[in-house]
Protein backbone atom coordinates (compact mmCIF):
# COMPACT_ATOMS: atom_id res chain seq x y z
CA UNK A 1 0.00 0.00 0.00
CA UNK A 2 1.73 3.11 -1.18
CA UNK A 3 -0.18 5.33 1.90
CA UNK A 4 1.97 2.87 4.62
CA UNK A 5 5.03 3.16 2.71
CA UNK A 6 4.85 6.96 3.04
CA UNK A 7 3.97 6.64 6.87
CA UNK A 8 7.18 4.78 6.74
CA UNK A 9 9.02 7.31 5.16
CA UNK A 10 7.63 9.98 7.49
CA UNK A 11 8.25 8.32 10.51
CA UNK A 12 11.81 7.66 9.62
CA UNK A 13 12.15 11.54 8.76
CA UNK A 14 10.62 12.10 11.89
CA UNK A 15 13.12 9.95 13.57
CA UNK A 16 16.21 11.29 12.17
CA UNK A 17 14.79 14.82 12.93
CA UNK A 18 14.50 13.74 16.59
CA UNK A 19 17.94 11.98 16.63
CA UNK A 20 19.57 15.44 16.11
CA UNK A 21 18.41 16.78 19.62
CA UNK A 22 21.77 15.71 21.14
CA UNK A 23 19.75 15.19 24.90
CA UNK A 24 17.58 12.91 22.77
CA UNK A 25 19.42 9.00 22.75
CA UNK A 26 18.80 6.70 20.35
CA UNK A 27 16.71 4.59 22.77
CA UNK A 28 14.83 7.41 23.67
CA UNK A 29 13.65 7.65 20.09
CA UNK A 30 12.71 4.18 20.21
CA UNK A 31 10.56 4.62 22.83
CA UNK A 32 9.09 7.95 21.60
CA UNK A 33 8.61 6.05 18.20
CA UNK A 34 6.57 3.03 19.43
CA UNK A 35 4.81 5.67 21.45
CA UNK A 36 3.83 7.92 17.41
CA UNK A 37 2.92 4.27 15.71
CA UNK A 38 0.97 3.45 18.92
CA UNK A 39 -0.82 6.91 18.33
CA UNK A 40 -1.44 6.64 14.42
CA UNK A 41 -2.59 3.23 15.23
CA UNK A 42 -5.64 4.24 17.17
CA UNK A 43 -5.94 7.10 15.42
CA UNK A 44 -6.71 5.31 11.85
CA UNK A 45 -8.38 3.30 13.98
CA UNK A 46 -10.94 5.80 14.29
CA UNK A 47 -11.10 6.35 10.99
CA UNK A 48 -8.59 9.03 10.01
CA UNK A 49 -6.09 7.87 6.80
CA UNK A 50 -2.12 7.69 7.47
CA UNK A 51 -1.17 10.80 6.97
CA UNK A 52 -3.44 12.66 8.86
CA UNK A 53 -3.39 10.60 11.44
CA UNK A 54 0.56 11.11 11.29
CA UNK A 55 0.01 14.46 11.42
CA UNK A 56 -1.97 14.39 14.82
CA UNK A 57 0.04 12.01 16.41
CA UNK A 58 3.73 14.19 15.47
CA UNK A 59 1.63 17.28 16.79
CA UNK A 60 0.55 15.43 19.65
CA UNK A 61 4.14 14.74 20.69
CA UNK A 62 4.82 18.32 21.08
CA UNK A 63 7.43 21.06 20.47
CA UNK A 64 10.48 18.86 20.26
CA UNK A 65 12.87 21.36 21.41
CA UNK A 66 10.76 21.99 25.01
CA UNK A 67 11.10 18.01 25.11
CA UNK A 68 14.67 17.85 24.45
CA UNK A 69 15.18 20.71 26.89
CA UNK A 70 13.36 18.64 29.27
CA UNK A 71 15.29 15.48 28.81
CA UNK A 72 18.80 18.01 29.13
CA UNK A 73 17.39 18.84 32.40
CA UNK A 74 17.03 14.90 33.73
CA UNK A 75 20.54 13.46 31.36
CA UNK A 76 22.89 17.11 31.13
CA UNK A 77 25.75 14.51 30.86
CA UNK A 78 24.48 13.99 27.45
CA UNK A 79 25.14 17.51 26.04
CA UNK A 80 29.09 16.38 26.67
CA UNK A 81 29.79 13.90 24.01
CA UNK A 82 31.15 11.05 24.96
CA UNK A 83 33.98 9.88 23.28
CA UNK A 84 32.88 5.61 22.88
CA UNK A 85 36.80 4.24 22.14
CA UNK A 86 35.25 0.38 22.54
CA UNK A 87 31.41 -0.02 22.63
CA UNK A 88 29.95 -1.47 26.07
CA UNK A 89 27.96 -4.17 26.57
CA UNK A 90 24.80 -2.64 25.18
CA UNK A 91 25.62 -1.89 21.97
CA UNK A 92 27.66 -5.11 21.29
CA UNK A 93 26.30 -5.61 18.29
CA UNK A 94 29.40 -4.58 16.15
CA UNK A 95 32.22 -4.73 18.77
CA UNK A 96 34.28 -6.61 16.85
CA UNK A 97 36.29 -4.44 14.57
CA UNK A 98 36.74 -1.45 18.21
CA UNK A 99 38.18 -4.54 20.27
CA UNK A 100 40.66 -5.34 17.17
CA UNK A 101 41.21 -1.91 16.56
CA UNK A 102 42.45 -1.46 20.05
CA UNK A 103 44.25 -4.47 19.84
CA UNK A 104 45.98 -3.27 16.27
CA UNK A 105 47.37 0.18 18.37
CA UNK A 106 48.77 -1.64 20.91
CA UNK A 107 50.78 -4.22 18.98
CA UNK A 108 51.55 -1.36 16.93
CA UNK A 109 52.91 0.95 20.33
CA UNK A 110 54.33 -2.20 21.64
CA UNK A 111 56.19 -2.40 18.50
CA UNK A 112 57.58 0.45 18.31
CA UNK A 113 58.49 0.59 21.38
CA UNK A 114 60.96 -2.47 20.82
CA UNK A 115 62.14 -0.99 17.98
CA UNK A 116 63.31 2.16 19.85
CA UNK A 117 64.41 0.17 22.68
CA UNK A 118 66.36 -2.04 19.78
CA UNK A 119 68.03 1.16 18.54
CA UNK A 120 69.53 2.04 21.99
CA UNK A 121 71.15 -0.94 21.97
CA UNK A 122 72.74 -0.71 18.56
CA UNK A 123 73.85 2.53 18.63
CA UNK A 124 76.00 3.67 21.26
CA UNK A 125 76.20 7.68 20.40
CA UNK A 126 73.84 10.26 21.22
CA UNK A 127 73.76 11.98 17.59
CA UNK A 128 73.61 8.45 15.97
CA UNK A 129 70.04 7.74 18.54
CA UNK A 130 68.64 11.04 17.61
CA UNK A 131 68.83 10.83 13.77
CA UNK A 132 67.76 6.77 14.54
CA UNK A 133 64.92 6.97 16.63
CA UNK A 134 61.95 8.89 14.60
CA UNK A 135 63.44 6.48 11.54
CA UNK A 136 62.24 3.94 14.40
CA UNK A 137 58.75 4.96 15.04
CA UNK A 138 57.52 6.57 12.13
CA UNK A 139 56.80 3.48 10.14
CA UNK A 140 54.54 2.01 13.55
CA UNK A 141 52.41 5.61 13.08
CA UNK A 142 52.55 4.69 9.26
CA UNK A 143 51.39 1.24 9.65
CA UNK A 144 48.04 2.13 11.73
CA UNK A 145 46.74 4.30 8.62
CA UNK A 146 47.85 1.48 6.27
CA UNK A 147 45.76 -0.99 8.23
CA UNK A 148 43.11 1.44 9.10
CA UNK A 149 42.41 3.32 5.59
CA UNK A 150 43.41 0.01 3.70
CA UNK A 151 46.21 1.99 1.68
CA UNK A 152 47.46 0.61 -2.03
CA UNK A 153 50.36 -1.75 -1.68
CA UNK A 154 51.43 0.64 -4.76
CA UNK A 155 51.36 3.70 -2.68
CA UNK A 156 53.00 1.75 0.57
CA UNK A 157 55.86 0.61 -2.44
CA UNK A 158 56.45 3.83 -3.63
CA UNK A 159 56.85 5.47 0.04
CA UNK A 160 59.72 2.55 0.83
CA UNK A 161 61.80 4.18 -1.51
CA UNK A 162 62.44 7.50 0.15
CA UNK A 163 62.10 5.97 3.22
CA UNK A 164 64.98 3.80 2.65
CA UNK A 165 67.07 6.50 0.86
CA UNK A 166 66.58 8.66 4.26
CA UNK A 167 67.99 6.12 6.26
CA UNK A 168 70.56 5.19 4.65
CA UNK A 169 71.88 9.31 4.25
CA UNK A 170 71.66 9.57 7.85
CA UNK A 171 73.67 6.46 9.00
CA UNK A 172 75.70 6.36 6.18
CA UNK A 173 76.91 9.94 5.21
CA UNK A 174 80.70 10.54 7.62
CA UNK A 175 79.07 12.98 9.80
CA UNK A 176 81.57 14.60 12.15
CA UNK A 177 80.24 13.69 15.54
CA UNK A 178 80.38 17.08 17.03
CA UNK A 179 79.87 19.23 13.89
CA UNK A 180 76.61 20.64 13.24
CA UNK A 181 75.34 19.28 9.74
CA UNK A 182 73.97 16.07 11.91
CA UNK A 183 72.46 18.15 13.95
CA UNK A 184 70.51 19.59 11.26
CA UNK A 185 69.90 16.37 9.71
CA UNK A 186 68.47 14.68 12.85
CA UNK A 187 66.12 17.97 13.22
CA UNK A 188 65.18 17.93 9.62
CA UNK A 189 64.75 14.08 9.06
CA UNK A 190 61.70 14.17 11.13
CA UNK A 191 60.05 16.34 9.30
CA UNK A 192 60.52 14.58 5.92
CA UNK A 193 58.89 11.35 8.13
CA UNK A 194 56.22 13.75 8.78
CA UNK A 195 55.43 14.44 4.65
CA UNK A 196 55.66 10.80 4.29
CA UNK A 197 53.46 9.87 7.25
CA UNK A 198 50.60 12.73 5.70
CA UNK A 199 51.03 10.59 2.29
CA UNK A 200 49.54 7.26 4.36
CA UNK A 201 47.34 9.22 6.01
CA UNK A 202 45.51 10.74 3.10
CA UNK A 203 45.77 7.42 1.66
CA UNK A 204 47.78 8.49 -1.39
CA UNK A 205 46.09 11.27 -2.67
CA UNK A 206 48.48 13.58 -1.70
CA UNK A 207 48.07 15.71 -4.81
CA UNK A 208 44.22 16.87 -2.97
CA UNK A 209 43.62 20.19 -1.28
CA UNK A 210 41.21 18.65 0.90
CA UNK A 211 42.91 15.42 2.93
CA UNK A 212 46.29 17.64 2.77
CA UNK A 213 44.02 20.00 5.04
CA UNK A 214 42.76 16.97 7.13
CA UNK A 215 46.35 16.03 7.50
CA UNK A 216 47.09 19.13 9.04
CA UNK A 217 44.38 19.14 11.64
CA UNK A 218 45.47 15.58 12.49
CA UNK A 219 48.85 17.08 13.27
CA UNK A 220 47.65 20.29 15.52
CA UNK A 221 45.35 17.02 17.43
CA UNK A 222 47.86 15.22 17.82
CA UNK A 223 50.19 17.22 18.87
CA UNK A 224 47.17 18.31 21.85
CA UNK A 225 47.03 14.93 22.82
CA UNK A 226 50.43 13.34 23.06
CA UNK A 227 51.16 16.69 25.23
CA UNK A 228 47.83 15.60 27.20
CA UNK A 229 49.06 11.98 27.39
CA UNK A 230 52.87 13.51 28.23
CA UNK A 231 51.49 15.29 31.10
CA UNK A 232 49.24 12.56 33.06
CA UNK A 233 52.52 9.98 32.36
CA UNK A 234 54.73 12.42 33.91
CA UNK A 235 52.13 12.73 36.99
CA UNK A 236 51.78 8.68 37.11
CA UNK A 237 55.45 8.30 37.19
CA UNK A 238 56.03 11.22 39.64
CA UNK A 239 53.68 9.53 41.82
CA UNK A 240 55.13 5.85 41.47
CA UNK A 241 58.66 7.34 41.62
CA UNK A 242 57.71 9.42 45.05
CA UNK A 243 56.36 6.22 46.27
CA UNK A 244 58.98 3.71 45.97
CA UNK A 245 61.52 6.57 46.97
CA UNK A 246 60.02 5.47 50.38
CA UNK A 247 61.32 2.16 49.98
CA UNK A 248 64.20 3.18 49.19
CA UNK A 249 63.91 2.18 45.10
CA UNK A 250 65.14 4.51 42.42
CA UNK A 251 63.12 3.88 39.13
CA UNK A 252 65.98 6.44 37.32
CA UNK A 253 67.61 3.61 35.39
CA UNK A 254 63.93 1.72 34.73
CA UNK A 255 62.97 5.11 33.22
CA UNK A 256 65.92 5.57 31.14
CA UNK A 257 66.27 2.27 30.07
CA UNK A 258 62.67 0.80 29.55
CA UNK A 259 60.07 3.27 30.56
CA UNK A 260 61.03 5.94 28.19
CA UNK A 261 61.62 4.02 25.14
CA UNK A 262 57.76 2.78 24.68
CA UNK A 263 56.24 5.52 26.96
CA UNK A 264 57.29 8.09 24.37
CA UNK A 265 56.56 6.07 20.51
CA UNK A 266 53.84 4.69 22.21
CA UNK A 267 52.10 7.90 23.31
CA UNK A 268 52.39 8.94 19.67
CA UNK A 269 50.94 5.75 18.45
CA UNK A 270 47.63 5.62 21.15
CA UNK A 271 47.64 9.76 20.63
CA UNK A 272 46.77 9.23 16.66
CA UNK A 273 44.59 6.33 17.48
CA UNK A 274 42.49 8.76 20.00
CA UNK A 275 42.99 11.73 17.52
CA UNK A 276 41.07 9.56 14.86
CA UNK A 277 38.50 8.02 17.18
CA UNK A 278 37.80 11.48 18.36
CA UNK A 279 37.11 13.09 14.93
CA UNK A 280 33.50 13.41 14.65
CA UNK A 281 32.79 13.16 18.63
CA UNK A 282 34.86 16.17 20.14
CA UNK A 283 35.64 19.37 19.06
CA UNK A 284 38.58 19.73 17.52
CA UNK A 285 41.14 21.71 20.52
CA UNK A 286 44.03 23.55 18.25
CA UNK A 287 41.50 25.87 16.71
CA UNK A 288 40.20 26.95 20.03
CA UNK A 289 43.69 27.80 21.26
CA UNK A 290 44.41 29.79 18.31
CA UNK A 291 41.24 31.67 18.87
CA UNK A 292 42.53 32.01 22.84
CA UNK A 293 46.46 32.89 22.03
CA UNK A 294 46.52 34.99 18.32
CA UNK A 295 45.13 37.99 20.57
CA UNK A 296 47.80 37.77 23.20
CA UNK A 297 50.44 36.85 20.23
CA UNK A 298 49.22 39.98 18.85
CA UNK A 299 49.81 41.99 21.39
CA UNK A 300 53.39 40.48 22.52
CA UNK A 301 54.52 40.98 18.85
CA UNK A 302 53.80 44.19 18.73
CA UNK A 303 55.07 44.76 22.29
CA UNK A 304 58.35 43.36 21.05
CA UNK A 305 57.96 45.58 17.30
CA UNK A 306 58.04 48.77 19.40
CA UNK A 307 60.67 47.92 21.48
CA UNK A 308 63.10 46.44 18.38
CA UNK A 309 62.75 49.86 17.01
CA UNK A 310 62.73 52.36 20.00
CA UNK A 311 66.07 50.11 21.23
CA UNK A 312 67.26 51.40 17.56
CA UNK A 313 68.66 47.96 16.41
CA UNK A 314 69.70 44.69 17.56
CA UNK A 315 72.83 45.47 20.08
CA UNK A 316 73.87 41.56 19.75
CA UNK A 317 73.16 39.29 16.56
CA UNK A 318 73.46 36.02 17.37
CA UNK A 319 72.59 32.57 15.57
CA UNK A 320 70.06 32.10 18.32
CA UNK A 321 68.12 35.93 17.22
CA UNK A 322 67.28 33.71 13.81
CA UNK A 323 66.42 30.44 15.40
CA UNK A 324 63.99 33.00 17.74
CA UNK A 325 62.76 34.23 14.81
CA UNK A 326 61.96 31.31 12.95
CA UNK A 327 60.36 30.14 16.38
CA UNK A 328 58.10 33.19 16.01
CA UNK A 329 57.09 32.60 12.79
CA UNK A 330 56.45 29.02 12.71
CA UNK A 331 53.97 29.52 16.01
CA UNK A 332 52.02 32.41 14.07
CA UNK A 333 51.62 29.91 11.01
CA UNK A 334 50.42 27.09 13.57
CA UNK A 335 48.21 30.13 14.77
CA UNK A 336 46.97 31.04 11.36
CA UNK A 337 46.49 27.88 9.95
CA UNK A 338 44.78 26.37 12.57
CA UNK A 339 42.06 29.08 12.65
CA UNK A 340 41.60 28.68 8.94
CA UNK A 341 41.07 24.69 9.08
CA UNK A 342 38.23 25.34 11.41
CA UNK A 343 36.50 28.73 9.96
CA UNK A 344 33.39 28.31 7.40
CA UNK A 345 34.80 29.24 3.93
CA UNK A 346 31.61 31.22 3.35
CA UNK A 347 31.24 33.06 6.51
CA UNK A 348 31.74 36.76 6.08
CA UNK A 349 34.80 38.40 7.23
CA UNK A 350 35.10 38.97 10.84
CA UNK A 351 36.77 40.82 13.55
CA UNK A 352 38.75 37.93 14.04
CA UNK A 353 40.16 38.02 10.43
CA UNK A 354 41.28 41.21 10.74
CA UNK A 355 42.99 40.64 13.84
CA UNK A 356 44.46 37.72 11.80
CA UNK A 357 45.64 40.43 9.55
CA UNK A 358 47.26 42.43 12.38
CA UNK A 359 49.06 39.66 13.99
CA UNK A 360 50.95 38.41 10.18
CA UNK A 361 51.63 42.23 9.83
CA UNK A 362 53.42 42.49 13.60
CA UNK A 363 54.95 38.98 12.65
CA UNK A 364 56.28 39.93 8.81
CA UNK A 365 57.85 43.11 10.43
CA UNK A 366 59.73 41.89 13.53
CA UNK A 367 61.24 39.35 11.36
CA UNK A 368 62.13 41.94 9.00
CA UNK A 369 64.28 44.26 11.92
CA UNK A 370 65.68 40.77 12.59
CA UNK A 371 66.20 39.99 9.14
CA UNK A 372 68.30 43.14 7.99
CA UNK A 373 70.62 42.79 10.91
CA UNK A 374 70.88 39.23 10.04
CA UNK A 375 71.84 39.73 6.62
CA UNK A 376 74.58 42.43 7.23
CA UNK A 377 76.15 40.12 9.87
CA UNK A 378 76.42 37.13 7.63
CA UNK A 379 77.70 39.42 5.02
CA UNK A 380 80.27 40.14 7.17
CA UNK A 381 81.12 36.29 8.74
CA UNK A 382 79.98 34.20 5.68
CA UNK A 383 78.05 31.15 5.59
CA UNK A 384 77.94 28.13 8.35
CA UNK A 385 75.25 25.55 7.90
CA UNK A 386 73.20 26.94 11.03
CA UNK A 387 72.71 30.06 9.87
CA UNK A 388 71.74 28.88 6.32
CA UNK A 389 69.59 26.66 7.28
CA UNK A 390 67.66 28.74 9.39
CA UNK A 391 67.64 31.89 6.76
CA UNK A 392 66.81 29.67 4.32
CA UNK A 393 63.52 28.22 6.84
CA UNK A 394 63.14 31.93 7.60
CA UNK A 395 62.68 32.60 3.83
CA UNK A 396 60.64 30.03 3.15
CA UNK A 397 58.15 31.21 6.00
CA UNK A 398 57.97 35.04 4.62
CA UNK A 399 57.00 33.93 1.38
CA UNK A 400 54.28 31.47 3.19
CA UNK A 401 52.90 34.11 5.99
CA UNK A 402 53.17 37.53 3.43
CA UNK A 403 51.37 35.72 0.73
CA UNK A 404 48.96 34.40 3.14
CA UNK A 405 48.22 38.24 4.60
CA UNK A 406 47.65 39.57 0.97
CA UNK A 407 45.06 36.74 0.31
CA UNK A 408 43.59 37.62 3.92
CA UNK A 409 43.40 41.36 3.18
CA UNK A 410 42.25 40.27 -0.26
CA UNK A 411 39.33 38.58 1.36
CA UNK A 412 38.73 41.23 4.44
CA UNK A 413 38.25 43.77 1.34
CA UNK A 414 36.07 41.17 -0.39
CA UNK A 415 37.96 40.82 -3.66
CA UNK A 416 39.21 37.39 -2.66
CA UNK A 417 37.22 34.41 -1.46
CA UNK A 418 38.39 32.75 1.67
CA UNK A 419 39.00 29.66 -0.09
CA UNK A 420 42.05 30.95 -1.62
CA UNK A 421 43.66 31.47 1.60
CA UNK A 422 42.78 27.70 2.72
CA UNK A 423 44.09 26.60 -0.56
CA UNK A 424 47.32 28.72 -0.07
CA UNK A 425 48.03 27.15 3.29
CA UNK A 426 47.48 23.56 1.68
CA UNK A 427 49.83 24.25 -1.22
CA UNK A 428 52.33 25.45 0.79
CA UNK A 429 53.17 23.09 2.89
CA UNK A 430 54.75 20.62 1.13
CA UNK A 431 57.68 23.01 0.52
CA UNK A 432 58.82 22.47 3.90
CA UNK A 433 58.95 18.68 3.52
CA UNK A 434 60.92 18.95 0.72
CA UNK A 435 63.18 21.60 1.83
CA UNK A 436 63.62 19.60 5.12
CA UNK A 437 64.79 16.88 2.45
CA UNK A 438 67.12 19.47 0.73
CA UNK A 439 69.03 20.48 4.05
CA UNK A 440 69.38 16.51 5.16
CA UNK A 441 70.28 15.69 1.90
CA UNK A 442 72.53 18.17 0.64
CA UNK A 443 73.89 19.71 3.46
CA UNK A 444 75.85 17.49 4.51
CA UNK A 445 77.95 16.91 1.54
CA UNK A 446 78.09 20.71 0.58
CA UNK A 447 79.42 21.30 4.23
CA UNK A 448 82.21 18.87 4.39
CA UNK A 449 79.88 17.12 7.14
CA UNK A 450 81.43 19.68 9.62
CA UNK B 1 -10.27 21.86 28.72
CA UNK B 2 -6.31 23.93 29.14
CA UNK B 3 -4.45 23.37 32.17
CA UNK B 4 -1.83 25.54 33.94
CA UNK B 5 1.88 24.32 32.93
CA UNK B 6 2.93 24.19 36.29
CA UNK B 7 -0.23 22.53 37.78
CA UNK B 8 0.37 19.82 35.00
CA UNK B 9 3.74 19.58 36.21
CA UNK B 10 2.66 19.13 39.67
CA UNK B 11 0.10 16.69 39.34
CA UNK B 12 1.89 14.38 36.91
CA UNK B 13 4.11 12.57 39.20
CA UNK B 14 1.39 11.37 41.67
CA UNK B 15 -1.02 10.76 38.32
CA UNK B 16 1.83 8.73 36.69
CA UNK B 17 2.87 6.91 40.36
CA UNK B 18 -0.68 6.21 40.97
CA UNK B 19 -1.21 4.63 37.32
CA UNK B 20 1.97 2.34 37.71
CA UNK B 21 0.65 1.11 41.10
CA UNK B 22 -2.66 -0.31 39.05
CA UNK B 23 0.42 -2.64 37.06
CA UNK B 24 3.24 -2.32 34.53
CA UNK B 25 2.68 -0.23 31.68
CA UNK B 26 4.45 1.20 29.48
CA UNK B 27 4.67 5.39 27.90
CA UNK B 28 1.74 5.30 25.02
CA UNK B 29 -0.91 3.50 27.43
CA UNK B 30 0.30 5.89 30.76
CA UNK B 31 -1.35 8.49 28.38
CA UNK B 32 -4.48 6.77 27.26
CA UNK B 33 -5.10 5.75 31.16
CA UNK B 34 -5.00 9.13 32.09
CA UNK B 35 -7.10 10.67 29.06
CA UNK B 36 -9.62 7.75 30.26
CA UNK B 37 -9.75 8.25 33.86
CA UNK B 38 -10.24 12.29 32.68
CA UNK B 39 -13.01 11.67 30.24
CA UNK B 40 -10.67 13.50 27.75
CA UNK B 41 -10.69 16.26 30.20
CA UNK B 42 -6.77 16.15 30.85
CA UNK B 43 -4.56 16.01 27.96
CA UNK B 44 -0.74 16.03 28.17
CA UNK B 45 1.66 17.02 25.83
CA UNK B 46 2.77 13.48 24.74
CA UNK B 47 6.98 13.89 24.41
CA UNK B 48 6.73 15.47 27.91
CA UNK B 49 5.67 12.08 29.63
CA UNK B 50 9.15 10.40 28.29
CA UNK B 51 11.42 12.68 30.60
CA UNK B 52 9.30 12.65 33.58
CA UNK B 53 9.51 8.59 33.56
CA UNK B 54 13.28 8.82 33.11
CA UNK B 55 13.52 11.44 36.15
CA UNK B 56 11.12 8.91 38.24
CA UNK B 57 13.71 5.84 36.87
CA UNK B 58 16.41 8.13 38.14
CA UNK B 59 15.19 8.30 41.34
CA UNK B 60 14.35 4.96 41.83
CA UNK B 61 10.60 5.48 42.04
CA UNK B 62 10.36 3.45 39.11
CA UNK B 63 12.00 0.42 36.87
CA UNK B 64 11.93 -0.03 33.61
CA UNK B 65 12.85 -3.15 31.36
CA UNK B 66 12.91 -3.75 27.70
CA UNK B 67 10.33 -5.81 25.93
CA UNK B 68 8.36 -5.94 22.82
CA UNK B 69 5.45 -4.67 21.93
CA UNK B 70 2.76 -7.61 19.82
CA UNK B 71 3.95 -5.54 16.84
CA UNK B 72 7.48 -6.92 17.52
CA UNK B 73 9.03 -3.12 18.26
CA UNK B 74 11.02 -2.41 21.00
CA UNK B 75 8.93 -0.92 24.04
CA UNK B 76 9.94 0.35 27.31
CA UNK B 77 7.99 -1.19 30.37
CA UNK B 78 7.44 1.14 33.25
CA UNK B 79 6.65 -0.77 36.70
CA UNK B 80 6.42 0.74 40.32
CA UNK B 81 9.15 -0.43 42.80
CA UNK B 82 8.79 -0.02 46.39
CA UNK B 83 10.53 3.00 47.22
CA UNK B 84 7.63 4.11 44.18
CA UNK B 85 4.93 2.85 46.45
CA UNK B 86 6.04 4.72 49.64
CA UNK B 87 6.55 8.30 47.40
CA UNK B 88 2.82 7.36 46.34
CA UNK B 89 1.57 7.18 49.94
CA UNK B 90 3.29 10.07 50.48
CA UNK B 91 1.83 12.45 48.03
CA UNK B 92 -1.57 10.74 48.17
CA UNK B 93 -1.64 12.69 51.60
CA UNK B 94 -0.51 15.91 50.91
CA UNK B 95 -3.04 15.69 47.98
CA UNK B 96 -6.01 14.87 49.92
CA UNK B 97 -4.87 17.82 52.68
CA UNK B 98 -4.23 19.94 49.69
CA UNK B 99 -8.08 18.82 48.08
CA UNK B 100 -9.57 19.33 51.40
CA UNK B 101 -8.37 22.74 52.01
CA UNK B 102 -9.52 23.89 48.59
CA UNK B 103 -12.84 22.11 49.18
CA UNK B 104 -13.11 23.93 52.32
CA UNK B 105 -12.11 27.41 51.20
CA UNK B 106 -14.58 27.01 47.95
CA UNK B 107 -17.30 25.99 50.00
CA UNK B 108 -17.19 29.01 52.50
CA UNK B 109 -16.40 31.19 49.36
CA UNK B 110 -19.74 30.05 48.35
CA UNK B 111 -21.67 30.62 51.21
CA UNK B 112 -20.45 34.42 51.59
CA UNK B 113 -21.50 35.42 48.18
CA UNK B 114 -24.71 33.43 48.54
CA UNK B 115 -25.04 36.30 51.43
CA UNK B 116 -23.13 39.56 50.18
CA UNK B 117 -24.72 42.16 52.17
CA UNK B 118 -24.91 41.38 56.03
CA UNK B 119 -21.28 42.62 56.83
CA UNK B 120 -21.44 45.96 55.22
CA UNK B 121 -25.08 46.35 57.35
CA UNK B 122 -23.08 45.29 60.32
CA UNK B 123 -21.25 47.98 59.60
CA UNK B 124 -23.00 50.33 59.05
CA UNK B 125 -24.81 49.79 62.64
CA UNK B 126 -21.02 50.17 64.21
Amino acid sequence: MASRERLEAQIDQWRSYVQRHRAIAPADVDEMEDHLRGRVDDLTATGLDDDEAFLVAVRRMGNLDAVSHEFAREHSERLWKQLVLVPDDDAAQASGPAWRELAVVLALAVGAGIAVKVALAAFDTDSALLRNVPLMTAPFLAAYFVWKRRVARRVVGALLVPYALLAVVLNVYPYVDTGSTVVLAAIHAPVVLWALVGVVYVGGRWRDQDPRMDFARFTGELVVYVTLLAIGGGVLLGLTAATLSLVGMDIEPAMESWIMPFAVPGAVVVGAWLVEAKQDVVENIAPVLTRVFTPLTTVMLLVTLVVLLGAGGLADVERELLILMDAILVLVLCLLLYSVSARDSLARPGWFDGLQLVLVAAALAVDAVALTAMLTRIAEFGFSPNKVAALGLNLLLLVHLARSGLLLLGFLRERQPFGALVRWQTRFLPVYAVWAALVVVAFGPVFGFA
Amino acid sequence: MRFDKDLVAASATPLVLGILAEGESYGYAILKRVTELSGGRMQWTDGMLYPLLHRLERLGLVAATWGTSEAGRRRKHYALTPAGHDALAERQEQWSVVADVLHQVWRSAQQAAQAPARPAVAEGWA
